[in-house]
């Protein structure tokens, strides 16, 4: 539904988006996933109209959007700031884009209502945005971007401002409003557990180019490059080189640990002497003071390092013989006040070898 | 609210009040007692009381109030000058706007000096710079007769622009511009630009963005700058008194004139408290429109 050809953007010397093409299908949730100045809000103000390609194309339904203004295209934007506008009550927010679109008096008034009943809040019609709750002020800039029934709905990190609590219950909302109403949602978000929660597919973006597109449990369990893996949740990332590889297994050699074998992207070859890394979830190793290793796993011996004791998991740095530290995770699912390990105990850790992923 | 802070409120609000109460309330009421009272036979005021064969009786007189609404005269002064101030506040709103606004959405580090230019005239004299419009709307001056080159032209009588309500109106908006400017600048420099992208987004083209986000967001600065603005230029006299000749004289002219030249301390009493009177209902009434203005003004 929406194509985006071949874009870039540079400001001065610095460039903001190098040769970014996506396509995002009619309905989808999709997340533009990276770390500050990645260029992600610069695509989404490509895409709202409040900024101009230097090169590339942006086509909305098979028409370009290049030519349109603003406030000409299908498009509306949930703002960070929430931008509500101050002087005007909530209903009154909330019509103003029906407003320009010319709509009947009776017709706003029925689609105002309707909205403030999907975003739970019709009692607050009258109210001035200023005496709103950080959430409800969130609701608002929603339903106000929602109202006119845009073919597309752009989300500039929307949940940034609010706490912790109020970010999760609001992430589901988001969620259920999008399966609701149907319309295709772009958010960007520097947050990849936010991300990872609510899209249906993820472009995880880094230095103005896009690193990888995939759905979030597919982007997690097998990232495309060093980058998506360290980005995406935790990761332990060991460089190796490669030592022979045949259709199903690579065999590589990592330093301080010998030669291993790990799985690998079958549409990625590698070729013995290529240098690679292992990325490997923390909650994919097995921990314990002895462990049996299985005909498919790979067993090392350590003592902890370090610890964090996170309540329903707790992180343990583990450090092998030869000096190289291991993120793994237990989750102190025990009955009773869990606490297994202590620093300084000696340790075995084991991981089957598809439980990594090899990247270049 | 306990006890202690509500009297630390009242208290810090004594300072205000005494000012208030010492340099208008005070003054206001001996006016009011003097209005009521005669002129005195080499001006200021007569006795209010004397003493004939040891009986007290007082003097006071409702002839000065009367006085006003006898003739027409002083009340159609009234109006004019009236109309005077808000022409002057209309033209200044009209010509500060587009000037405020461009300061505020210019670079950060012109806007000082923009404002800069704009309190520049303060730095000279008051009266040197109304001297100043006299030589530039002098018969010889060449404004003048550039004009009278055009209006000779088209076959039209010479026009002469001193002694004229032309000039007036033009130099109490000359004096008056940055009054309007400042409180306008201050209010439109704090909007957030991010409504008008977000007003934009949702549909408004250039002239809706202005008209339905900045424009009712500025009614408040508008508010405030008008009462800068026609305060002064309804009670002021110097500006008539040098460019106005007969025809361009304001009400400020007339109570100066009663104080100084025609020394009938009372009747300017009751020209000045009717004028103070009238002043006090236009902010009032400018003052709830700003309220009321400033939060629902978009509908």
């Amino acid at each position: 539904m929406l194509e985006i050809n071949a874009v870039s953007r540079s400001f001065g010397d610095f460039v903001a988006l190098d040769n970014v093409s996506l396509h995002i299908q009619a309905g989808e949730f999709f997340t533009l996933l990276g770390p500050s100045g990645c260029g992600k809000t610069t695509l989404l103000r490509l895409i709202a109209g409040f900024d101009q390609a230097d090169s590339g194309q942006i086509l909305l339904d098979g028409k370009s959007l290049c030519a349109l203004p603003p406030e000409l295209r299908p498009v509306h934007t949930v703002f960070q700031s929430y931008a509500l506008f101050p002087h005007m009550t909530v209903a009154e927010n909330i019509a103003f884009p029906l407003r320009m679109a010319k709509m009947s008096k009776s017709e706003i008034a029925h689609r105002v209502a309707e909205v403030l009943d999907d975003v739970r809040l019709p009692d607050k019609a009258n109210h001035c945005p200023d005496a709103l709750s950080g959430g409800q002020k969130q609701r608002i800039a929603i339903a106000r971007a929602l109202v006119n029934r845009p073919r597309l709905l752009l989300l500039d990190e929307p949940l940034s401002a609010l706490d912790a609590k109020l970010r999760e219950q609001m992430q589901i909302e988001l969620i259920n409003l999008q399966k609701e109403v149907g319309i295709t949602f772009v958010y960007v978000t520097h947050d990849q557990g936010e991300a990872l929660a609510l899209s249906h597919r993820i472009a995880v973006m880094n230095k103005g180019e896009i690193s990888q597109i995939d759905e979030p449990s597919v982007l997690y369990s097998y990232p495309d490059n060093r980058f998506v893996a360290d980005f995406i949740g935790q990761c332990n990332i060991l460089d190796a080189k490669v030592v022979s590889s045949d259709a199903q297994k690579v065999s590589i050699a990592v330093a301080g640990l010998g030669e291993l074998t790990a799985t690998a992207n079958p549409e990625i070859t590698f070729n013995s002497g290529d240098s690679c890394a292992l990325t490997l979830r923390p909650e994919k190793i097995r921990l314990a003071a002895t462990l049996e290793a299985g005909s498919d796993e790979v067993l090392f011996s350590g003592k902890v390092h370090d610890m964090l004791y996170l309540g329903d998991v707790t992180v343990y740095i583990i450090e092998l013989a030869n000096g190289v530290l291991i993120e793994a995770m237990l989750a102190n699912d025990a009955p009773g006040r869990t606490r297994l390990f202590d620093t300084g105990d000696a340790v075995q850790i084991a991981w089957r070898i598809d439980a990594g992923h090899l990247v270049p | 609210m306990n006890r202690a802070e509500r009297l630390r409120n009242h208290l810090m609000a004594l300072p205000p009040a005494l000012y208030l109460l010492l340099f208008f309330a005070v003054p206001s009421v001996m006016m009011l007692f003097a209005s009521f009272r005669y002129p005195g036979e080499y001006g200021g005021l007569a006795p209010w009381y004397y003493i004939e064969d040891g009986q007290l009786s007082l003097d006071f007189t409702l002839e000065n109030w009367l006085r006003l609404f006898e003739s027409g005269i002083y009340l159609g002064l009234l109006f004019k000058s009236l109309g005077y101030a808000l022409l002057t506040t209309l033209i200044c709103t009209i010509m500060a706007y587009p000037l405020a606004l461009m300061i505020a959405r210019s670079q950060k580090r012109f806007r000082d000096l923009l404002l800069l230019l704009v309190i520049l005239p303060f730095w000279s004299n008051f009266l040197v710079r109304i001297y100043a419009w006299m030589i530039i709307f002098s018969p010889q001056g060449a404004l003048t007769i550039g004009l009278n080159h055009v209006t000779g032209a088209l076959g039209l009588e010479p026009i002469s622009l001193m002694f004229s309500s032309t000039a007036v109106i033009t130099c109490l908006v000359y004096v008056h511009l940055p009054f309007m400017i400042l409180p306008l600048y201050a209010n439109l420099e704090k909007h957030d630009n991010r409504l008008l992208d977000a007003a934009q987004d949702l549909g408004a083209n250039r002239f809706q963005c202005f008209w339905l986000i900045t424009w009712p967001q500025s009614l408040p600065g508008i508010y405030a700058g008008a009462i800068l603005v026609f305060i002064p230029s309804l009670g002021i006299f110097a500006i008539p008194d040098l460019l106005g000749g007969t025809n361009g004289i304001m009400i400020g002219n007339v109570i100066k004139q009663q104080f100084v030249e025609s020394r009938d301390w009372p009747f300017g009493s009751v020209l000045s408290l009717v004028l103070t009177g009238i002043t006090l209902l236009l902010v009032l009434l400018a003052a709830k429109l700003g309220k009321t203005g400033g939060a629902n003004s978009g509908t």
